[in-house]
């Protein structure tokens, strides 16, 4: 845990409070009784701070939320290049999930990778009314004829089929049995939950169910052996990440899941160490592993320099004084080439004010990164975080800042009003209605179709695109019509 | 000549009660009374045109979507056939139990057939035969906004064909306090239990509905069913024939429609005891063992 961090300059307790107060004076108090609980000043001396999280939008206004479904789709098994994922009902859930992550691949698509395809049942009437199981297997012996190499196939059920009652997992299980290789059924309706959270944890589930400790990896056994998890290779961050991991002498056995494979995954209870960056998505998979296996996790953050060092020098700990010497090596090349980095860019960067607002990791992972380059979070919130996500989070901002659940527009709008951020960080439906107002904006789900910004790869091209996106001259060109 | 006014009729009951006999024989006699109508089955078995068809299984809607993949292929002349007393008739067919959803079934084959314009200006009559036991909101689509505003159920003297009717006038209340749809009476196809004419008298008055007719058990009905045809249509001098032309003119002469009154279990019960149905539950036997 990190010291207390110092009161931010112009953000008091007293100033954030009135802010909330104000903002949620524009509520009936029914939805302000709703609301109040998920937004606070930050106290981190105060252990009775505790943002409301988990629960069902407020609905009239838009909610930045996805659905079951997408956590399934989108995050935990979207990513497995050697299988195939089926989106299980109508086309739309499926198309529209399309590539839209930018969990990048490596492989040759078609032979061993097949994310950036799409496969679907492409629901009819007929196959509401009569059950789609048929179409299921017949879509799988497809898949199999089509690609024979795939490793396997994930269904993942959109909310028809949840509303109907069809059986996946009788017809998931036939299929696996003829086509010898796993065959997932992913119960993740998107109606379930209320966010993609569940969806997360459903698939979780299911890797724990049909698919842990049914393989061995090649190759001998070594006490330097680790799975990368809750890393999903968004914009190439998980090679950056594996080339420092790799550095400093650990072999990454198993990817969860960017870029991943499934008979790595399958093997992950050999493991010596579960390396989790996302911990909202994945600790359940950690925690199933550490109770069945004694495989023990440690989080850790690759955003900015000097949580990368923290970080690897926790993950040296858990190993011999080689991998602790690698350590110090390691940190030492890379020391002077974030040094150049952070001389270019600080000094246009000092003293900048961030909000962010996006899923369940980056709003707390992020922080140091950003003051690395000498600007401040003065804002974060989440989407679809729970309880524990808030805990990490009080102590890495400073007293006085924003902490915040679920927000909506106008919300957003307020606090952006009152704050004047030089930078929001969060999803593409936010991203114009801040550009309009003319303020710089990164969408930080998919790196804006930028990235890697994970390990010290990432930190250079996340200092340029910060850089870019504040001092653009741009801003100055944008003339109010009011 | 004014322009006719369709008539939309949906027949609810519990299953097994008689409702697709009922309704085939009905409408055979509406038919003979020279009015034009059209059968909507709305049930996966399929079996509510078969006595106007003479034929053992239509196609119906869902098996013609099936097996050309969408609705847009389906033509209209694929699944409306023409039978006895040039009635019309469609079924829109399902799954199996067990399977899919047979209630979205039935949402398909009606917006089906209101897209390609079965309900044409010369009808006078659209009868829907809906699934006995109501069992999701695609069943209950033949008494949604602008359908059919009156709805019949077929019941019996036996104790659980009253429980269902009553079930069936709950739902219907939910649908007329939203739309035009009204109770037009109990048509009461006896079984021959004691008193069953006064007890289903006395369940109209409290659903506040009246029984439109008693409709007396007779082995031509099956005779006939043997041929797949109607009485009308078999034996049109037999005295059964008689009833059910009796019952087309009462229906073809209804007023009477109301939003019913379903009772309370209690006074459901108190009703069933009053007429010998049910006897007084003692209370102390309840949950006790044979040898305690």
């Amino acid at each position: 845990m990190s010291d207390l961090k110092k009161p931010a300059e112009g953000y008091s307790m007293e100033d954030t409070s009135q802010m909330l107060e104000d903002t949620l004076s524009i509520y009936t108090d029914k939805a302000r009784a709703k609301r109040e609980p998920h937004m606070s000043a930050n106290d981190p001396d105060d252990s009775g701070c505790a943002i409301r999280s988990n629960r069902k939008t407020v609905p009239g206004v838009m909610s930045a939320r996805g659905c079951a479904y997408a956590g399934a789709k989108g995050v935990v098994w979207g990513p497995i290049r050697d299988m195939v994922h089926v989106s299980h009902g109508p086309v739309g859930c499926g198309f529209y999930s399309w590539g839209t992550r930018r969990n990048l691949t490596s492989g040759t698509v078609g032979v061993d990778n097949f994310s950036p395809m799409m496969f679907t049942s492409d629901f009819q009437e007929h196959d509401i009314v009569y059950g789609g199981d048929r179409k299921l297997e017949k879509l799988c012996d497809e898949a199999h004829e089509l690609f024979p190499l795939a490793k396997g196939i994930s269904i993942l059920s959109e909310c028809p089929v949840g509303l109907i009652g069809d059986d996946i997992n009788a017809s998931a299980k036939q299929a696996s049995a003829k086509l010898n290789m796993p065959v997932v059924p992913c119960n993740c309706e998107g109606f379930r939950g209320v966010s993609q959270s569940l969806g997360h944890h459903i698939s979780n589930d299911t890797i724990r169910d049909y698919i842990i400790g049914t393989r061995e990896f090649d190759g001998p056994e070594s006490p330097y052996d680790i799975a990368l998890i809750g890393d999903y290779n968004i914009g190439g961050d998980i090679w950056a990440a594996v080339k420092v991991l790799e550095e400093i002498g650990l072999n990454v056995k198993a990817q969860w899941t960017g870029d991943g494979q499934i008979e790595h995954i399958a093997a992950t209870h050999k493991v010596k160490l579960n390396l989790i960056h996302c911990y909202r998505s994945m600790n359940y998979m950690c925690k199933v592993m550490e109770e069945k296996y004694g495989i023990p996790w440690l989080e850790f953050n690759f955003f900015g320099p000097t949580k990368i060092k923290e970080s690897l020098r926790a993950i040296g700990e858990c190993f011999d004084d080689t991998i602790k010497a690698n350590v110090e090596k390691v940190i030492a090349r890379y020391d002077a080439e974030m040094q150049a980095v952070i001389d270019e860019y600080r000094p246009r960067l000092e003293g900048k004010k961030v909000m962010v607002f996006v899923g369940g990791l980056r709003p707390r992972h992020t922080i140091g990164a950003y003051e690395d380059l000498g600007m401040e979070v003065v804002a974060a919130g989440y989407e679809f975080a729970h309880t524990d996500d808030y805990d990490r989070t009080y102590p890495e901002m400073a007293k006085g800042t924003l902490v915040f659940d679920d927000a909506s527009e106008i919300e957003l709008e307020k606090w952006v009003e009152h704050m004047k951020p030089d930078l929001v960080a969060s999803g593409i439906k936010e991203k114009y209605v801040f550009q309009k107002s003319g303020i710089p904006f990164r969408q930080m789900h998919s790196w804006d179709y930028s990235g890697p910004y994970h390990a010290y790869e990432g930190f250079e091209i996340f200092a340029r695109d910060i850089d870019m996106a504040i001092n653009s001259p741009t801003w100055g060109l944008v003339k109010s019509p009011f | 000549m004014a322009e006719k006014k369709l008539r939309q009729i949906a027949i609810y009951g519990k299953g097994g009660i008689g409702k697709s006999t009922t309704t085939q024989n009905t409408v055979a006699g509406l038919a003979s009374l020279g009015k034009k109508i059209l059968i909507i089955g709305c049930d996966p078995k399929a079996d509510s045109t078969r006595l106007i068809l003479h034929a053992k299984a239509q196609s119906t809607v869902m098996d013609k979507v099936r097996e050309l993949g969408t609705v847009e292929d389906l033509e209209l002349e694929d699944v409306l056939k023409k039978g006895y007393g040039d009635i019309m008739c469609v079924e829109s067919g399902g799954p199996e139990p067990g399977v899919g959803c047979a209630g979205r079934g039935v949402i398909t084959a009606i917006n089906f057939l209101e897209e390609e314009g079965a309900y044409t200006p010369d009808l006078d009559y659209v009868f829907y035969d809906v699934l006995g036991d109501v069992v999701c909101g695609g069943f209950a689509m033949p008494i949604r906004e602008n359908k059919a505003q009156e709805i019949y159920i077929v019941v019996s003297g036996e104790m659980m064909a009253m429980y269902a009717a009553n079930n069936i006038c709950k739902g219907i209340v939910k649908y007329a306090s939203s739309g035009s749809v009204r109770l037009a009476g109990l048509i009461c196809n006896s079984r021959n239990t004691d008193c069953e004419a006064e007890l289903i008298e006395a369940l109209a008055a409290k659903l506040g509905t009246q029984m439109i007719h008693f409709v007396p058990r007779d082995n031509q009905v099956q005779r006939a069913e043997l041929r797949r045809m109607t009485v009308i249509e078999y034996s049109p001098e037999h005295k059964q024939a008689g009833e059910y032309r009796t019952l087309a003119q009462k229906i073809q002469d209804n007023k009477n429609f109301v939003i019913p009154t379903p009772l309370e279990m209690e006074d459901l019960e108190d009703l069933l005891m009053e007429f010998g149905i049910m006897e007084a539950e003692d209370e102390s036997i309840v949950g006790v063992v044979e040898n305690a």
